[in-house]
């Protein structure tokens, strides 16, 4: 029963904008911008410099959180790292502007260039120039424990993502999963969680009792997931850093499908009593239980809207599995999904855009993504069984897990929104269940 | 497409025909039942009722429930409605638990993988309840009866068919085991 590896340190992130070189205000020039909202982007060719250091040791680092940034970056989709090989100009002479003549050379379209000093703490500082345009379009310094360095790593690629395609990044993140291992009739799950690229893996669980469903909270300091303790299964809520439980208390009947609020004030729960199951929002400072449906459907798989003031859930109400939305104290009731096949786990998008969700139909699951009001469906993966939705906290990305045939691994993986750049997210056992989480604080 | 198709179908029917091991879902979650365990003979061989009466069952235990009344139920594809099989046996294990009125039971209800996990786990709470409900109406306390769902996560067939899924779609009664 390992905490998190994790550490919860805050990176100190010195405002962007350093006051270094001559700041030729990339911005003024016309914009090197990618546009990641249609369809298929060709990757913007980029160099990422490993970093200078004072002194080997540094050295070292820099060249880690450079290739580090550059794994982020490509896995985007929407970046193309150019061979290191090929850079012209080394390290240390870019700690001054870079001679672009190097870079167009190669014709990388922006460079990433940066410093590190000290061991631990670390102080890095990183540029992102515009090589055509022949200036700096950003620069950071990040200050942080050395134990944290693969985060200041994560930090810059979401800077460079941020300032080259107008959409926050999503690197620094973590991802909540159920680990499965074990024949199909004894499935062994834990609950673990990882870093968005597969390090910093640990497991919360040992497995001894049956785990479904995590969830981290907003500020990513709560894990919330459904186990199957005596005397009934219910949701329980942890602290990451320390392990410890936070008690929730008994909910009369099986509690299930823990969601938290965009404000982490509340969680909703589901509660199957007497063969019907509802949703219920738990108020956790008041411990209040407010009932949100009623009736003899099955209520279940919330999901807050960004803004708080809607839910997205599924329900047999219209005698199949459907998605609706309703206010969040439960009024106003609408059906959002009309197409055929069976509809499952909405998950809202955090720019509040679209809804995600899975969708079984004529022997396939998919995901997919609609609007709100359940206009311009459109399915992005299908396999044997791909299931549980969750967004990169940009909304560009979605995170699902697959069983690609039937009695195969079930692993996990990411596809654009668009429908480009699907990826396995590698795990050390199979993968259900997972939960992205918002950006680290 | 036609040959992988034919190799993955003869692959379930040999799954299927060597997965008729009683349901066992986790001893953890419901408190530490050993449903379908052989019953230890002379020299420690654990030995299997093949059915029919008497034998080494022990009357009021697990196994003679499964082998003398029938300890599941089956449903339908998204439903928890009892049909005319269903029925019987549950009047069968009415009378079997009028027999033992000390024995108190679990009802576990499953779904067959072919549903969101959250929505299989209302579902198999809806067929468990289901079972109960039925139980209760021919006169057996209802405090002698909990229910629990497994969703589809405790499958007892671990084939990908209709034949597996319609194992699968149950609800089984297991015997409390108390010390």
């Amino acid at each position: 029963m390992s905490g998190p590896t994790h550490t919860r340190r805050r990176l100190l992130a010195a405002t962007a904008g350093l006051a270094g070189a001559t700041l030729l205000a990339g911005r003024a020039r016309a914009a090197l911008q990618l546009d990641i909202t249609r369809g298929f982007v060709e990757p913007m060719p980029i160099a990422v410099s490993p970093m200078a250091g004072d002194g080997p040791a540094a050295r070292e680092r820099g060249e880690a959180i450079a290739t580090l940034v550059a794994a982020d970056l490509d896995g985007s989709g929407l970046f193309r790292t150019i061979d290191r090989r090929a850079y012209i100009q080394g390290p240390e002479e870019l700690r001054g502007i870079p001679r672009f003549a190097d870079w167009r050379q190669i014709n990388a379209q922006a460079l990433v260039t940066g410093v590190v000093r000290g061991s631990d703490p670390l102080s890095v500082e990183f540029r992102l120039w515009d090589v055509f345009g022949g200036g700096q379009m950003t620069g950071l310094r990040l200050d942080a424990p050395a134990a944290s360095w693969r985060r200041i790593a994560h930090k810059i690629a979401d800077a460079v993502y941020e300032r080259l395609t107008g959409e926050r990044g999503y690197f620094d993140t973590r991802i909540a999963y159920i680990s499965e291992t074990g024949s199909a009739t004894r499935r062994i799950k834990r609950v673990a969680v990882m870093d968005q690229d597969g390090a910093g893996h640990a497991f919360l669980t040992d497995g001894s009792q049956l785990v479904l469903t995590p969830r981290l909270s907003p500020d990513v300091e709560r894990i919330a997931y459904m186990v199957f303790r005596p005397p009934s299964p219910r949701v329980v809520l942890r602290e990451l850093a320390s392990g410890r439980e936070i008690v929730l208390g008994e909910f009369p009947g099986m509690s299930f499908a823990p969601r938290f609020s965009p404000d982490g004030r509340t969680l909703l729960v589901s509660l199957a009593r007497d063969g019907n199951t509802d949703l219920f929002a738990f108020d956790l400072a008041s411990r209040r239980l407010r009932k949100l449906t009623d009736g003899a459907a099955i209520d279940t798989s919330p999901s807050f809207a960004p803004d708080g003031g809607r839910i997205a859930f599924n329900s047999d109400r219209g005698g199949s599995p459907q998605l609706y939305v309703m206010a969040a104290d439960g009024s106003g009731v609408r059906r959002i999904s009309f197409g055929s096949g069976r509809y499952g786990e909405p998950e809202w998008s955090p720019r509040g855009d679209l809804i995600a969700f899975s969708k079984i139909e004529r022997g396939f699951f998919h995901i997919g993504v609609m609007k709100p009001d359940g206009s311009d469906e459109r399915l992005l993966t299908r396999a044997y069984q791909d299931e549980s939705p969750t967004w990169a906290p940009n909304g560009r990305v979605v995170l699902f897990s697959r069983q690609d045939r039937a009695g195969g691994r079930t692993r996990l993986f990411s596809i654009d929104v668009t429908g480009y750049n699907q990826r396995e997210i590698p795990t050390p056992l199979d993968a259900s269940d997972p939960n992205w989480s918002a950006l680290l604080p | 497409m036609i040959t992988r198709t034919m190799l993955a179908a003869l692959g379930l029917l040999l799954l299927a025909g060597c997965s008729s091991s009683p349901d066992t879902a986790s001893g953890a979650a419901t408190g530490g039942a050993d449903a379908g365990a052989g019953v230890p003979g002379a020299g420690g061989v654990s030995s299997s009722a093949l059915g029919g009466p008497g034998g080494s069952v022990t009357p009021g235990s697990q196994q003679d429930l499964e082998v003398n009344v029938g300890d599941r139920v089956f449903f339908a594809f998204d439903s928890a409605v009892l049909d005319d099989a269903a029925r019987q046996t549950l009047e069968r294990q009415a009378t079997w638990l009028q027999q033992f009125p000390s024995v108190s039971a679990t009802i576990e209800g499953h779904a067959d993988e072919r549903g969101t996990r959250e929505y299989n786990l209302a579902l198999g709470d809806r067929r468990a309840t289901a079972a109960k409900n039925y139980l209760v109406a021919l006169g057996v306390a209802a405090d002698r009866l909990r229910t629990i769902s497994y969703g589809k996560e405790r499958p007892a067939d671990p084939g990908h068919d209709e034949t597996a899924w319609a194992l699968n779609r149950r609800a089984v009664t297991v015997v409390n085991v108390t010390n």
